[in-house]
C-alpha cells in the first residue's frame, strides 16, 4: 500500500461549472521514494499538495474518490485531528523561505513550537532538540541562531530553518514546492543535496514541486508531468527524459537550451497554456501541438497505463520497443 | 576629432569601471562603502552579445545600471560607440542614451499600468524624434509585428497580458530606437520554460536583424550557453573570469566558475562526475575578505589567497583572476 494514493482529485474555485484547476489527477507515493511534480504556472501543481494538507480555503472546493496518507482518509478529516497529522506525518516546505517564517519570532521559538505541539517536548529538552536540528541542516554558529530573526537571516539559511521545522516531528512524507527556485545556483545545490540526505536518512517520502527538468534528472526516482490541471504523463528517470511519450513533455525538454546545444533557435510550443474562457474541448494541448489530428479537438483522452508509467495522448510518442 | 583607437570596432568599451556605495550605519557611526561593482573591463562589438554571470549580490545589476547610464560610475571609463560617457555633459548623455537601452527582469512592473502599449512604445519615438504622430504610430505598429503582437494589442493595456507577451513588449520598446547596446537584466528569469524559449528566440532574431549587441545578464548557465559570444563571470563585485563561451564551458578555470558550472543542475546527469561542493554562502560585502573574495569558499584556497588580491591575467586565450589557475587546471 502506497504511503499516498489520491484518486480522481480534482479542486475548483467557485461552482460546479468553475474550470477546475486541477482536473481528475490520480497520483501515488511510497515510502522512500522522490516524485517530481513538473508543469508551468497555473497547471496545478501546487493547489493538489495544498488540497492534500487541507489548505484550500472557500470558495475552493476538493472533491476526491480517494485522499488517502499512510492509512488516513484526508478528505473526512476535521480540524483538529487534521493538525494531529499535517505539520507531524505530512510536512511541507515552501518556494519563498522569507515569507514561509514568522517575522515576529525567532527561529528558535518557531522550531521549538514544531517540537512543542507534536512532540510534547518543552523547556530545555526542546531547546536542546532545536539546536540538533539547525546544526543538521548545516546552519553555521547554530547555537546563536536559535535567538536570531528570520530577518538576520540569508535566503539560503532561512531555507535551512524552514527544512529544519518540516523535519522536526520526522516526518513520513515531506512536500517541498519549489524549494530552491529562490535561490542562487551553489545555495540551490547545497539546499538540494540537503534534502536528498534528509530523504535518505529518514527514509521518507518526497514530493518535489519544480518547473526545472534538469533538477528532476538529477534527483527523482518518477516524475509526473502535468498540464493546465492534468497530469499528461508519469514516467520514471530518466527513460522519461531519454523517450517522453506526450507531445508537451517532449515540448518541455526542446524548450530547455541545454537540450538543443549549438542550436541557434530553441523549439518552442506555439501559444500559451488555456485560460478559463478558451478551454479546449478535446485534449488540452490540442491547439498547440503539432502532432494533433482531428480526434484530439473532438475528444478528450484519458491516462492510459504504460509500459513504464502512463500517458494522457491518442498519439504517444516513442513507443516502439527497443 | 576622435582619436582612433582600438576600440574603434566596439560599440561599448568598459575600462575599470567601478561603483561604490556609501551605506549608513546609524546616525553617529561612518558611512561603510559598499564596493559593488570593481574594476570592469570588456570590449563589445555590435551583433555580439556578452553575457554576465554570477550570483545575486556579485554586481550585476549595478553593472547594467553604469551600462545605462542610469547611474554614474565612482571610477573608470565607458565609450558607448567610441564617445566617452564619464564627464560628458548633459545634453552629450541624453545624446547617448538613445544608444543603450534596457529591458528589466520582472515584465510585470517595468511596464505602466496605466499606459496603452501604443503609447508606451511611441514615447521613446516622442521624446527622441522630430516623428509625426501618424510616423510614431507606424512605427510601432512595425516593431508591433516584429516581436509577434497583434495590431489590435496597441489599445490595450500591460494587465491584458501574459508575462511572455509583456516581455515582449519591454522588448519592442527597448528597440524602438534602433539601440547600438541592449542591456538585458536576467530577462527571461520570471518566466516559464516555454515561454522563455519563445523570448530567447526573439531575442535572437532581433539581433540578427538590428546588429545590436547585447549585454545578456542572467544567473541561467543553461540560458548564457544558449545566448551568448563572451562571458563574464562575476564574484563579489569584481570579475574573475572572463572570455569566449566556448572555452568557459569547456573548461572552466576558475574555481568559482567551475562550481558554478558544476553545481547547475543537468538534464543528463553524470554520475561519474562528483559535483564540485562550495561550502558556506557570499561573504558580507560591507567586510569583504582580505585577498580573494573566493577564498573561504574556495577548496583550493592557500596562506597567499587570503593575502593578496589575485588580478586578471591571460591564461588559455581567456582571463582568469586566480592565483593557482596553473595548478589547478594542471
Amino acid at each position: 500500500m502506497s504511503l499516498l494514493d489520491i484518486r480522481n482529485l480534482s479542486v475548483r474555485f467557485g461552482d460546479a461549472n468553475a474550470v477546475p484547476v486541477v482536473d481528475g489527477l490520480d497520483l501515488s507515493v511510497d515510502k522512500g521514494e522522490v516524485l517530481a511534480i513538473v508543469g508551468e504556472s497555473g497547471s496545478g501543481k501546487s493547489v493538489t499538495m495544498l488540497a492534500l494538507m487541507g489548505l484550500i480555503d472557500p470558495p475552493g472546493v476538493v472533491s476526491a474518490d480517494s485522499l488517502q496518507f499512510d492509512g488516513t482518509d484526508m478528505l473526512r478529516l476535521k480540524g483538529r485531528q487534521r493538525r494531529r497529522i499535517v505539520g507531524k506525518d505530512l510536512a511541507m516546505i515552501f518556494q519563498d523561505p522569507m515569507t514561509a517564517l514568522n517575522p515576529s519570532y525567532t527561529v528558535g521559538f518557531q522550531i521549538e513550537e514544531v517540537l512543542r505541539q507534536h512532540l510534547g517536548l518543552k523547556g530545555k529538552a526542546a531547546r536542546r532538540r532545536a539546536l540538533q536540528l539547525l546544526e543538521r541542516v548545516e546552519i553555521p554558529a547554530a547555537e546563536s541562531r536559535l535567538d536570531a530573526y528570520p530577518h538576520q537571516l540569508s535566503g539560503g539559511m532561512s531555507q535551512r530553518v524552514a527544512i529544519a521545522m518540516a523535519i522536526a516531528a520526522e516526518p513520513k512524507l515531506l512536500i517541498a514546492d519549489e524549494p530552491t527556485t529562490a535561490l542562487d545556483v551553489t545555495i540551490q545545490a547545497q539546499i538540494m543535496e540537503l534534502l536528498l540526505d534528509l530523504q535518505r536518512e529518514q527514509d521518507m517520502g518526497l514530493v518535489l514541486i519544480t518547473h526545472d527538468l534538469a533538477v528532476v534528472a538529477e534527483t527523482a526516482q518518477r516524475v509526473c508531468v502535468m498540464y493546465a490541471g492534468q497530469a499528461v504523463e508519469v514516467g520514471v528517470v530518466p527513460g522519461l527524459f531519454e523517450a517522453p511519450a506526450h507531445p508537451y513533455t517532449e515540448a518541455l525538454l526542446k524548450a530547455i537550451p541545454e537540450h538543443s546545444l549549438g542550436a541557434r533557435r530553441l523549439a518552442t510550443l506555439p501559444g500559451i497554456v488555456p485560460g478559463r474562457f478558451d478551454r479546449p474541448h478535446g485534449c488540452l494541448l490540442a491547439p498547440r501541438c503539432p502532432y494533433a489530428q482531428s480526434n484530439c479537438q473532438a475528444q478528450r483522452p484519458t491516462l492510459e497505463p504504460q509500459v513504464r508509467g502512463a500517458v494522457r495522448c491518442f498519439y504517444p510518442l516513442n513507443q516502439e520497443v527497443t | 576629432m576622435m582619436a582612433a583607437s582600438a576600440s574603434a570596432t566596439s560599440v561599448l568599451s568598459a575600462r575599470e569601471l567601478t561603483r561604490h556605495y556609501a551605506v549608513s550605519r546609524g546616525l553617529f557611526k561612518p558611512h561603510a562603502m559598499v564596493q559593488a561593482l570593481n574594476g570592469v573591463s570588456f570590449e563589445l562589438q555590435a551583433g555580439k552579445t556578452l553575457a554576465v554571470v554570477g550570483e545575486s549580490g556579485c554586481g550585476k545589476s549595478t553593472l547594467a545600471r553604469a551600462l545605462t547610464l542610469i547611474e554614474q560610475p565612482s571610477s573608470g571609463s565607458l565609450q558607448i560607440a567610441g564617445q566617452e560617457v564619464t564627464g560628458a555633459n548633459k545634453a552629450q548623455r541624453k545624446q547617448l542614451r538613445r544608444d543603450v537601452q534596457m529591458v528589466f527582469q520582472n515584465p510585470y512592473a517595468s511596464l505602466n499600468p496605466r499606459q496603452k502599449i501604443g503609447d508606451q512604445l511611441a514615447e521613446p519615438l516622442l521624446i527622441n524624434t522630430p516623428l509625426s504622430s501618424l510616423e510614431r504610430r507606424e512605427r510601432v505598429q512595425a516593431m508591433m509585428q516584429q516581436v509577434g503582437l497583434r495590431p489590435e494589442h496597441y489599445q490595450r493595456y500591460p494587465h491584458m497580458f501574459s508575462g511572455g507577451q509583456r516581455q515582449r513588449v519591454a522588448l519592442a520598446r527597448a528597440m524602438m530606437l534602433n539601440p547600438k547596446v541592449l542591456v538585458a537584466d536576467e530577462p527571461t528569469s520570471a518566466l516559464d520554460v516555454s515561454i522563455q524559449a519563445q523570448v530567447l528566440n526573439l531575442f535572437m532574431d532581433l539581433q540578427e536583424q538590428f546588429n545590436t549587441a547585447y549585454v545578456f545578464i542572467s544567473h541561467n548557465l543553461s540560458v548564457v550557453r544558449h545566448v551568448a559570444d563572451e562571458v563574464l563571470v562575476m564574484y563579489l563585485g569584481r570579475p574573475v573570469e572572463m572570455g569566449a563561451k566556448d572555452l568557459i564551458y569547456r573548461r572552466p578555470m576558475h574555481p568559482y566558475t567551475q562550481a558554478l558550472l558544476s553545481a547547475t543542475p543537468t538534464l543528463h546527469p553524470d554520475p561519474s562526475k562528483p559535483k564540485i561542493k562550495i561550502v558556506g554562502e557570499l561573504p558580507n560585502p560591507l567586510a569583504p575578505p582580505s585577498g580573494c573574495a573566493f577564498h573561504q569558499r574556495c577548496p583550493f584556497a592557500t596562506e597567499r589567497c587570503s593575502v593578496e588580491l589575485p588580478q586578471l591575467r591571460l591564461l588559455d586565450a581567456r582571463q582568469v583572476a586566480c592565483h593557482h589557475a596553473e595548478r589547478i587546471n594542471g
